[in-house]
């Protein structure tokens, strides 16, 4: 069986809802901050598909891949520092606790 | 590789230099030294501010990827003035005592923030692009969380590092659609290479690209964070996230958008951000009437000043670029008054109650004053700098004739009608409202006075030096390249 583009899009593509349907759904940071790495995996096998079937001649998505991961990997980082600040501060890692600031 | 292309790009080594004697200075000087650390940072960068003046030079480096052109030269000038504006505002809360310990950390990072956004506005690919974006949206975080002692910093840093890490998903989802698209990721490459393109997935792409930036822009549907990191964060880097990080991404916005996707111009997102500007505005104002806390107020004045600055963007010619900067210019000095006000009351008394303002005229006149001249310039009252911006901004968006872009100016200027209002309020409140605990007369701290002077001074001289503007319309018809495809 041939492998196309579709194939490997249809998932990436699932796998990227999945992370947007967690990301407004959870109320667990941790759950949220998991959602959000789906979703930034999800484009990264979006460029490498898209480059070795579409322009196999060259390696920018590949490229961009490797600096998307360093940079998914900062943003988690960053975010769960700030997730453990907060739980510090509310013992809790829910997001119904940190909702004071509305409207 | 060739080493002498880093030349190209001397305001971003005259930043890092910066940033390196701030650290050196923050790491090995004796603990007694360090209370100097504020004075240090501010002289060293106003110093490279005045050395940007002739720093000035056009070209491109690392193959294309890195452009200096006079415009990004001037709105980088025009940051930098409003980063030293903000450096000495935030001296006195920088010394206070519960931040003094950590004080170093908060100019490192500002420094870092803001060379990130010299990468966005310069960077003509999206690579480089990306690393601007996240170079100055992720140290944003950390310094949103700055104030450790308040419940309200964690909760407003967590929810911006939340939406910031979701529009740049966002973001880049649209860019793997570009580049399947373009087959490249220079900007100029893929413009050749979608000319004529109407397909679905361009649009969709188009799409996402404007949702990704403008959560960084907080247009409207993408919003929502506005207001709370504005109210949690400490108010140094509230006034540092209201101006420069906004500046600087709706700059970089227009660049996208023009050299990017120009030629997908009527056919794509010339009626999304039409919708897009006409929400912004209005909802931005009608949130702002309902505010009692004053950084929340400003945080929805400035979602609809962000609609306006959306204006120049939607022109996308050669006056909207030159109104865009000017904008930005005028948007730095009147909201920095603003905030310098609301810092200095903040610092000494912890109020930022729009209440607890009633009958500050009596206590302290020349506080009071400045703030309305900021209120007056935002409004956008004939004298002042803010009535100019406007007017050019509208002017920009004329200039392309065609008439639903003169209904999309009149709803901007009814809505001006509307922010009169509300601007209005802050000034009613210190001038005709009276209370029995009036805020008591205080002394303000020399830096906070002379960040004021400054500011006052920009809102008043601003919009009467008629050389800025020429100035700044010079420069932009030097960048008329940008706009080849837009038809």
């Amino acid at each position: 069986m041939e492998l196309t583009v579709l194939m490997y899009l249809i998932p990436s593509l699932i796998m990227f809802g999945c992370g947007v349907y967690g990301f407004v759904t959870r109320k667990n940071m941790i759950a949220i901050l998991i959602s959000l790495e789906l979703m930034l995996n999800s484009v990264d096998i979006n460029f490498v598909v898209f480059n070795s079937f579409l322009f196999p001649g060259q390696l920018e998505g590949m490229f961009f891949t490797l600096f998307a991961i360093a940079i998914a990997a900062a943003e988690t980082a960053l975010a769960l520092a700030i997730v453990i600040n907060v739980y510090r501060k509310v013992k809790n890692v829910d997001i119904k606790e940190i909702s004071k600031m509305k409207f | 590789m060739d080493y002498s292309q880093f030349l190209m790009m001397p305001q971003e080594l005259g930043l890092l230099i910066v940033f390196l004697l701030v650290f050196l200075f923050d790491t090995f000087m004796p603990k007694k030294a360090q209370s100097s650390l504020s004075i240090f940072t501010c002289v060293v960068f106003a110093a490279f501010t005045i050395a940007n003046l002739f720093l000035f030079s056009t070209g491109t480096a690392f193959a294309g990827m890195f452009e200096q052109t006079s415009a990004t030269y001037a709105i980088k000038f025009i940051l930098n003035a409003g980063v030293l504006i903000v450096l000495i505002q935030a001296t006195q809360w920088a010394n206070s005592e519960f931040v003094s310990v950590r004080r170093g950390e908060f100019y490192e990072l500002l420094l870092a923030t803001l060379f990130g956004m010299y990468l966005m506005i310069s960077a003509r690919h999206f690579l480089l692009f990306v690393i601007g974006l996240e170079t100055a949206s992720l140290p944003l975080a950390a310094l949103v969380a700055f104030d450790k002692k308040h419940y309200e910093s964690h909760e407003a840093a967590a929810k911006y590092i939340f939406t910031a890490v979701f529009s740049s998903a966002i973001f880049m989802l649209g860019l793997s659609f570009v580049y399947a698209l373009g087959g490249s990721l220079y900007f100029n490459d893929i413009a050749c290479n979608i000319i004529g393109n109407q397909s679905a997935l361009l649009i969709v792409a188009i799409a996402f690209v404007i949702a990704g930036v403008g959560f960084k822009l907080s247009l409207v549907p993408f919003h929502l964070w506005t207001a709370d990191v504005y109210q949690g964060a400490p108010t140094a880097v509230t006034s540092y996230l209201s101006v420069i990080s906004k500046g600087a991404a709706a700059f970089s916005f227009l660049v996208i958008l023009a050299q990017v996707f120009g030629s997908a111009y009527s056919a794509a997102w010339e009626w999304m951000l039409y919708a897009v500007i006409i929400l912004t505005i209005t909802l931005g104002n009608l949130f702002a009437i309902r505010q009692r806390d004053l950084k929340r107020f400003l945080a929805f004045s400035s979602i609809s000043q962000a609609g306006y600055i959306m204006l120049g963007v939607i022109a996308a010619n050669e006056v909207g670029l030159a109104s865009l900067m000017f904008y930005v210019l005028v948007y730095v000095f009147s909201n920095l008054a603003a905030f310098g006000v609301i810092a200095a009351i903040e610092n000494k008394t912890g109020k930022v109650n729009m209440d607890d303002y009633n009958g500050l005229f009596k206590t302290n006149p020349w506080l009071s004053f400045t703030m309305m001249l900021a209120m007056f310039s935002l409004a956008g009252i004939p004298p002042f700098a803010g009535f100019f911006s406007k007017f050019f901004i509208f002017v920009g968006a004329c200039h392309t004739g065609s008439v639903a872009i003169y209904v999309l100016v009149l709803i901007a200027l009814i809505n001006t009608i509307v922010s009169l209002y509300y601007y209005l309020l802050v000034v009613k409140a210190m001038f005709i409202k009276q209370d029995d605990c009036v805020i008591p007369e205080f002394k303000v701290a020399c830096s906070e006075k002379l960040a004021l002077i400054i500011t006052t001074l920009g809102i008043i001289l601003i919009g009467l030096a008629s050389c800025i503007y020429t100035y700044l319309s010079a420069c932009a018809s030097d960048s008329s390249m940008m706009f080849m495809f837009i038809h």
